[in-house]
């Protein structure tokens, strides 16, 4: 009368939907903690799930309950000296109202916490929520030298191998029965002829039942003389090329590895950059990374020596600009790329470069570009790089500079690069 | 006595399952006499099983974030390793659906089979709240009606609206239970054609309701007299559902649908310790049984009674984990000790129990009949009184001559629910005035509200759409504002 059932095959991420109601929910508190978790994180695991918590006060669902106070009787099991009558100190902490309220919070998460594990993607969702890649739509327009092949419907005439059989045969069955029907039809009508002729009384050797005959035996072989399938018949499966808007990116990072760029500072850049990345990444299927650093010479490096290698010197801005821009001609044709830059500086520059860079960047870089992004990593006053860059920004829209005092700006700083734009 | 043995094995199969739920059917049938739905057993992975906590075990339910809630920090207890999952969730239905985890292995398969789908079955078809406040063979049905008809609501009038309306309703939950009424079961089909009905007729009632044309000003008395409801109305949802003047004919669905599956779990609620006492010990006799017969083999049994014993584990009240007395301990100890009471009896229990009967109890009634005062001594059970006007905690009773009938008086009222729970009722409405609704909660033992209560009253505000008032009336019947939303 037991009727067993194997479930285990079937779905389990039945509470998917209910778990991103809860999401959605809470997403400012979420987005606090996530912004907060970004900041704290180390570089390298930065593209990962995290742990947040919510203060759990916010998620209670409230019922009447009874609270502390009044008198109560409670039935404890496991006595072992009480006698009636005996009186107790209350004990600390109110464990005297049985309920299993106020549970200490769980790893040291201070204990109003709600504490659970985001995923990778609900991670990033929340991190790059409402922020938008400017100029997203013109990358659609422009761009279309990559193609790809689809089906479209069939074609009369093509190579062999696209021949479709089935689809031949169809038309072919289609045409023998076409140019069979009127052939057929005046058989029918021979027939009934011979029919109505033996109806008579006449009999099968009469010669005009014979010539009826004689037709309708001409008429199938004309029948049987119908190709079985004709070139006519034959359909090819057709494509075509359609133009895609190309999803691949290039991102350049820029940065000083003068003397005045320590480690801490770098490794501010560096959280910057890979938060670029990351959000390049939901954007585009394939991205490629140049990573060029400069002092008074400009190089194009591996990553681990962009970030860890030291350098000494002065700082020659536009060495870098001018190579980027080389690289750029050489490798990355705009029309195929999508070209983001980043640059990261201290904004110490020899003082008559700064305007060569302005020059560099208003006429040669930004026209290629889809987004410039500076971001200048000091506690001090501007020098020249950053009012040159001020009159690139005035030329064009898609230059964004920002200042980076600590880690703690970061996130809002690249928040504020890239925050959606009011259409 | 070997050739009757099942299995020598610990890993289970679904034809090993199958002869295991035979014997144990045959025996739980035709030896013990247990009556019980049609078992549907299903077999499910963890992930699963905790998709299966997160909708209070039900199968089907509407979506909701806090079921999401439930779902993620079950999750991540789960995986820090913190908690352990149920062997087993049982539903009230008929047939009654069980599910076994997959990582069980085959004697813990076996305990839960007698434990789950002949002794949970077997309580929710014989015991009288379960008869009453539940429709077993309905509730899939209504579970599925329920699910859609909130999808539907959330494409119509939007998700957020539905959201802000269900957590009110949840919050209210606990208070969607008439205890003297009882509604017939209804089956899907037939639900729906009601719920159509009953939406354009609800509507007109309670536009008839408020249909006070501005007559000339009462007196003063006279607006104390037609106090109303005549009487006080302890089911706030049902109030809610009839007669909340502002809400649309969905809404009030909705807020039915919420009082009935609260409805559903109400005799849960009321039935812990008899229904895992009366599981634990058909699973424990079940299981005896198959030792006997020489089913099962040494190891077999040895892992059975180590999970059992700690299923029944009563930890002493100043133990480190201690949290309040186990329902699975009391309630087995309690059905052993009444199988002990009748085979065996001894002159006390002649004393105390002059004749006795089953099937008809809750907790509070059953403890306040059975338990004996040989179990009080097993338990060695004292009682505390916690008054805030007194510095020191008083105990009044302890496990001997004279405190026996205090002791089990005062456990029964531990589980009382109508203790357990604030007492809160619909006082009054102002049908002439300004439509506010005012609620009164009647005090017990000068316990208080918790604190939520503003929380609640912005809840049934939600509902009600006009000013909520709460009072409350102590032990000398003083009245007394709390709050107003």
């Amino acid at each position: 009368m037991s009727h067993f059932i194997d479930r285990r095959l079937n779905g389990k991420n039945k509470s998917t939907v209910n778990r991103q109601r809860f999401l959605k929910r809470y997403k400012t508190q979420l987005k606090r903690a996530v912004a907060d978790a970004v900041n704290k994180r180390s570089i390298t695991d930065i593209d990962s799930g995290e742990r947040v918590g919510i203060p759990s006060k916010d998620i209670s669902e409230p019922v009447f309950h009874h609270g502390k106070g009044g008198s109560r009787d409670m039935v404890h099991p496991g006595n072992k000296e009480f006698i009636t009558g005996d009186r107790i100190r209350r004990p600390e902490g109110g464990s005297g109202d049985g309920s299993g309220q106020g549970k200490a919070g769980k790893g040291g998460k201070g204990e109003d916490d709600f504490v659970f594990e985001l995923s990778r993607e609900e991670f990033m969702d929340l991190l790059f929520d409402d922020l938008e890649l400017p100029n997203l739509v013109r990358n659609q327009l422009i761009g279309t030298t990559e193609f790809k092949t689809v089906r479209a419907g069939y074609a009369t005439q093509g190579a062999p191998t696209n021949i479709d059989v089935v689809r031949s045969l169809k038309g072919a069955i289609a045409r023998r029965t076409a140019l069979g029907a009127p052939l057929r039809g005046r058989i029918r009508e021979l027939e009934e002829q011979i029919e109505g002729l033996l109806g008579t009384g006449v009999g099968e050797e009469d010669s005009r039942i014979q010539e009826l005959r004689e037709e309708i035996d001409r008429l199938k072989t004309r029948i049987a003389a119908l190709p079985f399938i004709d070139t006519f018949d034959l359909r090819y499966q057709s494509f075509v090329k359609l133009p895609e808007p190309t999803s691949k990116a290039v991102m350049l990072c820029i940065m000083d590895v003068s003397g005045s760029m320590d480690q801490v500072r770098k490794n501010l850049a560096k959280r910057f950059f890979i938060l670029l990345y990351l959000f390049l990444q939901r954007n585009y299927d394939k991205i490629e990374v140049v990573f060029i650093r400069h002092h008074t010479i400009a190089q194009e490096v591996d990553e681990e020596e962009f970030f860890y290698s030291r350098e000494t010197g002065g700082t020659v801005v536009s060495s870098a600009l001018n190579l980027a821009y080389d690289i750029l001609k050489e490798r990355y044709d705009p029309t195929v790329w999508n070209i983001y830059a980043a640059q990261a500086s201290d904004g110490d520059n020899w003082d008559s470069d700064s305007n060569v860079c302005r020059d560099i960047m208003i006429d040669r870089l930004m026209p290629l570009m889809r987004y410039f992004a500076y971001v200048e990593i000091t506690p001090r006053q501007h020098q020249s790089l950053w009012y040159a860059y001020q009159e690139v920004m005035a030329a064009h829209g898609h230059f964004a500079m920002q200042e980076i005092d600590g880690a703690d700006d970061i996130y809002p700083v690249f928040r504020e690069l890239f925050k959606r734009q009011e259409a | 006595m070997t050739k009757r043995l099942i299995t020598d094995s610990s890993e289970w199969s679904f034809p090993l399952l199958e002869r295991f739920d035979k014997e144990i059917g045959h025996l739980a049938h035709n030896v013990y006499g247990l009556d019980t739905y049609a078992n549907q057993i299903e077999v499910i992975s963890s992930e699963q099983m905790i998709d299966a906590y997160s909708s209070v075990g039900l199968p089907i339910y509407y979506h909701h974030w806090s079921f999401g809630k439930q779902f993620v920090a079950t999750e991540q207890t789960y995986r820090r390793g913190q908690m352990g999952l149920a062997y087993e969730i049982v539903i009230n239905s008929d047939p009654c659906i069980a599910y076994l985890m997959e990582e069980n292995s085959l004697p813990m398969q076996a305990l839960v089979i007698a434990h789950a789908c002949y002794g949970h079955n077997s309580f929710f078809k014989g015991n009288y709240l379960f008869r009453t406040w539940t429709s077993a063979d309905a509730i899939i049905d209504y579970l599925v009606f329920a699910r859609k008809y909130i999808a539907q609501c959330e494409e119509r009038y939007g998700r957020d609206e539905v959201e802000l309306l269900l957590d009110s309703c949840h919050a209210l939950m606990n208070h969607g239970v008439d205890r003297y009424k009882r509604p017939s079961p209804l089956s899907m089909a037939e639900e729906q054609r009601r719920q159509e009905e009953r939406e354009s007729y609800l509507q007109s009632q309670v536009n008839d309701l408020w249909r006070t044309l501005p007559l000339a000003p009462d007196s003063e008395e006279a607006r104390q007299e037609q106090r109303w409801p005549e009487e006080p109305q302890e089911n706030l949802l049902y109030f809610i559902e009839k007669n909340a003047p502002l809400l649309e004919p969905w809404q009030r669905e909705v807020v039915r649908i919420v009082r009935k599956i609260g409805q559903y779990f109400y005799p849960q609620r009321q039935t812990q310790v008899m229904n895992e006492g009366w599981a634990t010990f058909w699973h424990y006799t079940l299981m005896n049984h198959l030792y006997d017969e020489g089913f099962v083999t040494d190891g077999f049994m040895m892992e059975f009674l180590q999970s059992h014993t700690s299923v029944v584990f009563q930890p002493p009240f100043d133990a480190a984990y201690y949290s309040g007395i186990n329902p699975y301990a009391l309630g087995f100890a309690m059905m052993r000790d009444i199988r002990r009471i009748c085979e065996s009896p001894t002159d006390e229990d002649r004393h105390w129990f002059p004749d006795f009967a089953m099937r008809n109890f809750k907790d509070e009634s059953f403890i306040a009949q059975f338990l004996s005062p040989a179990l009080m001594r097993e338990f060695r059970l004292f009682a505390i009184t916690d008054d805030d006007r007194e510095e020191h905690l008083e105990v009044t009773a302890i496990h001997e001559e004279q405190g026996y009938r205090a002791l089990r008086q005062s456990l029964a009222e531990q589980y009382n629910l109508g203790t357990r729970e604030p007492n809160i009722q619909v006082y009054n409405v102002d049908r002439r005035g300004d439509r506010s609704m005012t609620l009164r909660h009647f005090v017990h033992n000068r316990r208080p509200l918790g604190e939520t209560y503003e929380e609640m009253l912005r809840h049934i505000r939600r509902l009600w759409g006009f000013t909520v008032r709460l009072e409350t009336v102590d032990d000398q019947g003083r009245v007394e504002l709390v709050g107003e939303a």
